[in-house]
């Protein structure tokens, strides 16, 4: 059932939309914009938009300076790696969740996400010591692991809510034909969840990718992933505004083309449960 | 349905989440009790003895402590604000049919994927930088005197910056839960001669609110810790110092751990607060 | 389970890693247009030694957070790392810094300028090397002041620079008489306006560590600094710091900055300075009180005690603050863009002395004394910080207070009296009273 709209409305909505869109957007634009012009267009009075002498400039210099690459896959290996643990993890937890409920179910759902309240400015003193002991500092392992504590509530929350919606009959159809525990979350219950599952893996890989403080904190120079290399970018002397937005838009590229193809998807999924 | 047998595979299944953050919880909380009552400098040499409640006196009656309170809740309850209401008109927005939809959605939620630290720098340099920022342009080409964000509009300035970060994640749930409203129902009402205005208030907003709740919940748990916008931007100056970034400024700057400890259960106990009282809301929204 | 076996499989990778890298140098450092520098030119140092080096470049704040935390948490996670004059005797006091008074006889320790090994050392043990050193002295431009009709004296009082000031300012054409820092921060504004005060005769703390900012010379030095940049100063000062000034004097927005002597290199290169012909120096001001208001500063590099790799580690040192590095630079880049202020040879260099910053940078850089900064006699050591632990965290709240006034949201008052209970609270909890 469409509800009816007149052309004239549609072109309204259109343009309205699109003006919105273009705003919230155009910090971005304008940071990817301003990568390509030098330091001097960057400050330039008034400002110029499109009408400069593009060049590469910025980025060779950055590449120069420092490799890109490296700060690229540590990021993918921790922001990947994490996720990974963490529904791993959670798959089991939130099914149980899900399908065998009981009365405390909620309080330690609402108690997983109030783990998330800790300040971690607050603990990093600890928390460096326990790295040391334990060999971790500097590694991508143990920064997989810490990551992958800090964003397990919303992981299961997420999965939880999916999980949620499937209809237990289902299951126990499957339960009844002699299927194991483990086949039936396995062969039944994950696929069923697949669309869940993707959107929570997006989630959580967009917020490990932009986590930055313990990743900046942990690491040195084997395991530091992109948000150290921004910290190398940040106010140094002189102009910068052009090697900043060439650093940050190689910082957020490959996770903004991420989003952008998965969107769709990252649509569908983020709901939290708040879809009844 | 539930079985002793599928019970306890549950009970199972369940355990190496728990653990783990059962470990993630305690370990440092236990630690940070420890260090609070200690005095504890690592540059004069690191254990200084136990000192009772010290620590804990002296980071609340510091004349920051209040203050950073009180900045903590305008940035968390300014951001909110902005986000859900702003998120709410977006999504109505987008929901309406237009051409483009789908280029539309993706400009509105890629300040999403930004990181923090990248969206305060720019926004501090290219945009709110009194002499080469964009907003100074600006307000120069209106025959305006350029505001001088950092310092004149210190927490405005990082609230705006927050809000441009989760305004994407706010449109997008109340989005999901707009396309989810009964369309019928909504074309009786409009049949029945109820406004746009009373469409909105008595059948659109009670639907979100089991969203808004969800908006609310997410986004003050990561609000409560916001960091990098703050350190990148004002450094803690002109009365933008957060709970969070007081204690940072015990711990790091002043190097005094027994003092940044104390803050940091300072920091749990309003989180806490905080907390209980979101329950006390979404606890209702949620149940089924 | 599975986490512990990663755990330790984690464990094990690390600790192959220490070893099989040996060689290998990780080295933090500051995102400085010097530093920056000597991570280009690290092919060098390989190919004559075969040690590689791994950088972490970070950001000024960043980076101290970074090693301050693993220094005291013996973390081990550099092996150089760069810090400044006030971290070096504190750490060296602790025993966190492997101490630097073996160097080759090639490295010839004894040309360090002693102001700058003064201020590196412990207990006469230097702790740390210069990469390079600064002070702070008024760079100004010599056709507004013409324009003006005044004569830079080179040794000027601060009544003239505000005079001076007041007269160059034209704001209708951008042109503020004065830039100058008033961003928070110990580093920062911190820095700056307690250099200042050494002139007016302020101090932090009198000989029984008693916070002074209830008396007047620091009421005169606010006042005196915030009448000064309301008239001349540009919009919104509360906010800039050495990188906002730079590149405001670039653009020709500045009549005179008063700032480290090492900017002076880059407001005379044409690359980047629109107004790099017409730059002239004095000395930093004074009030007639026997005490200039410039600083004294260095940027050094360090081997945390603990790490396996002192001796590479040492090797790295020498290369990087020898003389045949400053002469690598300079035949790469040119005299005027070789690391200043850190030694003697360099300024008794005929190719140096050609630059026209370099005599009065050692000038400043000589009449700066750490250990007798103040009017009245201080227990401290250091000009624009005092040598103690609990300094950089006290001073930075002082400098929030202050930046706060410059922004016109509380009175000189209002913050002097915040500074002071601030300061006396902080030392009461270290012990000091």
């Amino acid at each position: 059932m469409a509800r009816s709209v007149t052309n004239r409305r549609k072109t309204i909505n259109t343009m309205l939309a699109w003006a919105v869109g273009l705003l919230i957007f155009f910090p971005i634009l304008w940071t990817i914009l301003t990568s390509f012009k030098t330091e001097g267009e960057a400050i330039a009075d008034p400002p110029v938009f499109l009408f400069f002498n593009w060049t590469l400039e910025n980025y060779s210099i950055v590449q120069e300076r420092s490799d890109y690459m490296r700060y690229l896959t540590n990021s993918i290996f921790i922001a990947g790696g994490s996720t990974l643990l963490g529904i791993i993890i959670a798959v089991p937890a939130a099914w149980s969740m899900a399908f065998v409920p009981s009365k405390r179910t909620k309080d330690i759902l609402m108690w997983m996400l109030s783990t998330k309240m800790l300040p971690a400015v607050g603990v990093l003193y600890p928390i460096y010591l326990l790295f040391i002991q334990l060999g971790l500092l500097d590694s991508r392992m143990g920064l997989v692991v810490v990551l992958m504590l800090i964003n397990l509530p919303i992981i299961i929350w997420m999965l939880y809510t999916y999980f949620k919606e499937i209809p237990g009959e289902i299951l126990e159809a499957a339960r009844m034909d002699g299927a194991t525990l483990r086949e039936e979350i396995i062969y039944i219950l994950t696929p069923m969840a697949i669309p869940g599952i993707a959107s929570t893996i997006l989630l959580n890989v967009i917020l490990a990718w932009n986590e930055a403080f313990w990743t900046l904190n942990l690491t040195a120079a084997k395991a530091a992933p992109l948000t150290a290399f921004i910290a190398s970018y940040s106010s140094p002397e002189g102009l910068f505004y052009a090697k900043l937005s060439a650093a940050s838009t190689m910082a957020i590229a490959p996770i903004l083309i991420l989003g952008w193809f998965s969107q769709k998807q990252l649509v569908r999924g983020l709901t939290f449960g708040a879809v009844k | 349905m539930a079985t002793q047998h599928s019970r306890s595979a549950a009970r199972f299944m369940m355990a190496p989440a728990v653990i783990l953050l059962l470990g993630w919880m305690l370990v440092p909380l236990v630690m940070t009790l420890y260090f609070s009552f200690k005095k504890y400098l690592p540059l004069r040499g690191g254990d200084l003895g136990w000192v009772g409640f010290e620590n804990y006196v002296r980071f609340v009656t510091s004349s920051s402590f209040w203050p950073s309170v009180y900045t903590t809740l305008i940035i968390v309850g300014g951001v909110l604000a902005i986000t859900i209401c702003l998120g709410i008109v977006l999504a109505l927005l987008l929901d309406q049919p237009m051409w483009g939809q789908g280029i539309v959605r993706i400009l509105v939620i890629a300040p999403f994927f930004v990181m923090p630290t990248v969206s305060a720098l720019v926004w501090k340099n290219m945009f709110m930088d009194p002499n080469y920022g964009l907003f100074a342009y600006l307000w120069k080409f209106f025959g305006a005197e350029p505001i001088q964000w950092m310092s004149q509009a210190s927490i405005q300035s990082i609230i705006m910056i927050v809000s441009w970060q989760w305004l994407p994640f706010a449109t997008l749930i109340l989005l999901t839960a707009i396309q989810s409203l009964d369309g019928e129902q909504l074309e009786a009402s409009e049949m029945d001669g109820a406004s746009a205005l009373k469409r909105f208030w008595y059948i659109i907003l009670p639907h979100l609110a089991r969203a808004i709740t969800v908006v609310l919940l997410i986004q003050t748990i990561f609000l409560l810790s916001i960091f990098a916008e703050i350190f990148v931007t004002t450094g803690g100056a002109f009365g933008s110092k957060t709970l969070s970034y007081l204690i940072f400024q015990r711990v790091l700057e002043s190097q005094n751990i027994g003092l940044g400890s104390a803050g940091g259960v300072y920091a749990i106990i309003l989180a806490n607060i905080v907390a209980i009282f979101l329950m006390r809301i979404v606890g209702k929204n949620l149940d089924n | 389970m599975k986490l512990k076996n990663t755990l330790i499989g984690a464990t094990a990778l690390a600790m192959i890693a220490g070893v099989a890298g040996a060689d290998t140098l990780t080295i933090a450092t500051v995102n400085n247009g010097d530093m920056i520098r000597m991570q280009g030119l690290t092919d060098d140092f390989t190919a004559k030694t075969g040690h590689t080096v791994e950088w972490v470049t970070l950001e000024e704040n960043v980076l101290r957070q970074r090693v301050t935390t693993d220094i005291s948490t013996k973390g081990g996670a550099f092996d150089i790392m760069t810090i400044g004059m006030y971290e070096t005797p504190i750490w060296g006091k602790n025993g966190w810094l492997v101490p630097l008074n073996d160097l080759s006889a090639d490295y010839n320790a004894a040309d360090i300028l002693p102001a700058m090994a003064g201020g590196l050392s412990y207990d006469g043990t230097l702790y740390a090397a210069p990469f390079y050193g600064e002070s702070s002295m008024i760079m100004y431009r010599t056709d507004l002041m013409e324009k003006a009709g005044l004569t830079m004296p080179e040794a000027p009082t601060w009544a003239f620079v505000r005079e001076a000031a007041a007269k160059m300012t034209d704001r209708a054409n951008e042109i503020n008489g004065i830039c100058l820092r008033g961003k928070a921060g110990w580093g920062e504004g911190g820095a700056f306006i307690t250099a200042m005060s050494n002139s007016f005769g302020a101090r932090w703390f009198d000989m029984e560590w008693n916070a002074q900012f209830d008396t007047k010379p620091w009421k005169d030095t606010l006042e005196f600094f915030v009448g000064m940049m309301n008239e001349s100063g540009p919009a919104g000062y509360a906010t800039n710091g050495f990188n906002e000034n730079l590149s405001l004097f670039q653009q020709g927005k500045c009549g005179m900055w008063i700032d480290a002597t090492v900017a002076a290199s880059f407001v005379t290169n044409p690359k980047d300075s629109t107004v790099a012909d017409s730059v002239g120096f004095a000395l930093a001001p004074d009030n007639g009180l026997g005490k200039r208001s410039n600083w004294l500063w260095a940027w050094a590099l360090a081997i945390p005690a603990g790490t396996q790799k002192t001796d590479a580690a040492k090797q790295f040192i020498e290369w990087a603050t020898s003389t045949s590095y400053i002469e690598l630079v300079a035949a790469n880049e040119g005299w005027a863009n070789v690391p200043p202020g850190a030694r003697t040879s360099l300024y008794e260099n005929p190719n140096y002395q050609s630059v026209p910053f370099a005599k009065m940078t050692l000038d400043s850089i000589l009449s700066a004394d750490p250990n007798n900064s103040t009017v009245e006699p201080s227990p401290y050591v250091g000009i624009q910080f005092a040598a103690i632990p609990e300094f950089a965290g006290i001073a930075t709240d002082v400098s929030q207070e202050f930046s706060a006034v410059y922004a016109g949201q509380q009175s000189v008052d209002e913050a002097l009296a915040k500074a002071q209970a601030i300061t006396n609270d902080a030392m009461e909890a270290a012990g000091y009273r």
